[in-house]
């Protein structure tokens, strides 16, 4: 077997090797380092094992924060993916207002985490914001800096505000591309209203369904800035998710090896999760033959 | 089974329509009878397939009435009028069966399970589709999946016609003629209405009894094949059906003859005689395949320069020019063909004139 032997092709991929290495596999690499010693100083540290590995496991405000995330990232898909749904299938096919629709939806996504959060948290004060007051001036108790659940679902309401527009813009997409043909057939087929979305709209969407309910879960999963912003955690941990501890532990505390620990285990979690979803949506299909 | 009548339709996608220029369809008397197969032949954006969801009622007309047997159905929804339409992308219902796909317009009906299976297994039966019945519908190939298409019209017992708006597009050449003859053998056992779009002359040739030929929103021409192909009511469908299409040359008319760039071809009488009373501009027609190519002089013959020939293995193909004019010529297989210089002659009987576009004299409209 003579293979032609070209070195100067590496040349050509090393760019991406470069790239590669300091975007991911250094910082990856650094942060193991963290999670199974424990450094004083460059000169200084001693190997310590599965140590913060144990210490992390055994910690209940992470196994808290774990449960309060699993919920919301629930919660936020139960309730965007629907909703995106509904809000693709009322809006208009063509004409003039479809631009203004979709720049209508595109807006939230524009604007900055940070900003959402402050925008929220000035509309939600039971004071002087907006909703805030209007649904105390309707007879109902909320503030959301004193009580647990109007905390919950101020950060629930925002996020879908923030977000549905993504999982409403990808199912748009995917609707306009189904051919007129499906929908002629359907009426020459007689078929309801139901039976259209349920076998031609809802099949067709499968894909883009897929990716919405991957980003939602990664972004959800995530969370940081707007919740941060909005309630800061509070009131006690009620709405501290993974990333706000996570981020108290590293830069908060300095407990640098758990907080690499942590993080290693937070970074497989959200790798486990998007690969069951993924395999799962991928062979939903499949499955009806 | 439906005759299908058309009263005075048009149809324009533009709000309030005024110039003729608007209308996608002009202004249509039509019967598509009992049992017929049509083919609706024309190029595209031609008005077809409008004319077509016109008739399945996907599309509203702007004008003029739709009627089934008499039945005034202009204002009734698809799923009301017993239509089945075949599309040129093959429409079948992803997650579905086979089965199920066939099954979807009865269930969609109420109708009870055990009929449901029963004209299921019939339409399979017919088609050949019992083998996959429960398999994917997604799995089977194009033509598969236009058969189900096809199925899910012939499952309803009381399907008043079948639409077919260019079925073939996405099948294999050489799965074409197989359709096309199952669609044929269909017609012959259950007799149904059919109209079949298409651009494709050969395709509505083979399938239809009668043929429709549309152009700009008209139909300029119904007739049999063989109608369309000896006299052509239009330049349109002497340029259209036919290969390579009718030769046309303009010509004005002086006794007898036409006459181009100074030459003389003799005309039927009243042809040039309705040539004579006709003031628009004329235009002289002939099929490749009725001229005439000799190396000698004849009195009737014109003289041409030859600049090509094709051999197309079943007949020849001529190039010739006459004046500042080309024409085609088809001989037979064999046949002689002079050198440089012929003499070409256009026997009466075939040579037609067109005023403005339109058959006149013999054989045409306006005697």
């Amino acid at each position: 077997m003579d293979k032609p032997v070209n070195q100067k092709a590496w040349l050509l991929v090393l760019p991406v090797v470069v790239t590669v290495a300091f975007s991911a596999v250094i910082p990856l690499m650094t942060v193991v380092n963290y999670s199974v010693q424990d450094i004083f100083d460059p000169q200084t540290r001693y190997f310590v094992g599965t140590e913060w590995f144990q210490m992390v496991l055994e910690n209940d405000r992470i196994w808290a924060a774990l449960g309060r995330q699993l919920l919301f990232s629930l919660a936020v898909l139960l309730i965007q993916i629907p909703l995106g749904i509904g809000i693709a299938l009322t809006m208009p096919k063509r004409g003039p207002w479809v631009s203004v629709c979709l720049i209508l939806l595109a807006l939230p996504l524009l604007v900055p985490w940070n900003v959402v959060g402050t925008i929220w948290q000035i509309f939600a004060r039971p004071d002087i914001g907006l909703a805030g007051r209007l649904i105390n001036e309707l007879g109902f108790s909320y503030n959301y800096t004193r009580d647990p659940l109007d905390a919950w679902l101020t950060v629930l309401v925002m996020d879908v505000w923030h977000w549905t527009s993504l999982v409403v813009l990808l199912c748009y997409a995917g609707l306009q591309a189904i051919p007129d043909a499906f929908y002629q057939a359907a009426r020459i087929d007689g078929a309801s209203r139901f039976a259209v979305f349920r076998y031609i709209e809802l099949p067709k969407l499968k894909g883009v369904l897929l990716i919405a309910v991957l980003l939602r879960f990664m972004d959800s999963f995530m969370i940081y800035a707007e919740p941060f912003v909005l309630t800061g955690g509070g009131p006690g941990s009620s709405t501290t998710f993974l990333s706000q501890l996570l981020t108290t532990m590293a830069v908060g505390q300095f407990d640098l090896g758990p907080a690499a620990a942590f993080s290693l285990i937070y970074f497989l979690i959200i790798l486990l999760f998007s690969y069951v979803f993924y395999q799962a949506m991928a062979n939903l299909g499949k499955a009806e033959k | 089974m439906a005759r299908i009548q058309l009263d005075r339709l048009a149809h324009a996608y533009v709000a309030n329509p005024g110039k003729p220029e608007d209308y996608a369809l002009r202004r249509l008397d039509h019967v598509w009878e009992d049992g017929g197969a049509y083919a609706l032949l024309g190029p595209s954006g031609c008005g077809k397939t409008t004319l077509l969801n016109i008739i399945s009622g996907l599309l509203q007309p702007s004008e003029g009435r739709v009627l089934f047997d008499g039945r005034d159905v202009t204002a009734l929804p698809p799923q009301q009028r017993n239509i089945a339409q075949v599309f040129q992308f093959p429409v079948i219902y992803d997650t579905m069966s086979v089965y199920d796909n066939l099954a979807f317009p009865l269930r969609n009906r109420k109708v009870p399970e055990a009929t449901v299976r029963r004209r299921v297994q019939e339409v399979a039966e017919m088609l050949e589709l019992s083998a996959v019945l429960h398999r994917p519908g997604r799995g089977l190939g194009a033509e598969g999946k236009q058969l189900i298409s096809l199925g899910r019209g012939l499952v309803r017992e009381d399907v008043a016609a079948i639409l077919f708006d260019e079925p073939l597009t996405v099948i294999d050449p050489h799965l074409k003629w197989r359709l096309r003859g199952k669609l044929k053998e269909i017609h012959e056992r259950l007799r149904p209405t059919m109209v079949y779009v298409t651009h494709d002359q050969t395709e509505a040739l083979t399938f239809a009894e009668k043929v429709v030929v549309m152009y700009e929103g008209r139909v300029v021409q119904v007739g049999t094949p063989q109608e369309l192909f000896e006299n052509p009511a239009h330049t349109f469908v002497g340029y259209f059906i036919g290969s390579p299409g009718m030769n046309l040359l303009p010509v004005r008319v002086d006794g007898g003859a036409a006459v181009v760039d100074g030459q003389r071809i003799p005309l039927d009488p009243d042809t040039a005689a309705a040539g004579g009373r006709h003031p628009g501009r004329l235009e002289l027609g002939i099929r490749p395949e009725f001229l005439q190519l000799g190396r000698a002089q004849t009195p009737d013959a014109v003289p041409v320069r030859i600049t090509a020939v094709e051999d197309l293995g079943t007949a020849m193909l001529v190039t010739v020019t006459l004046g500042s004019h080309t024409l085609r010529v088809k001989l037979p297989e064999g046949g002689e063909v002079p050198a440089a210089e012929g003499w070409l002659s256009f026997p009466v009987r075939w040579t037609k004139l067109y005023a403005d576009g339109q058959l006149i004299g013999q054989g045409g409209r306006h005697g």
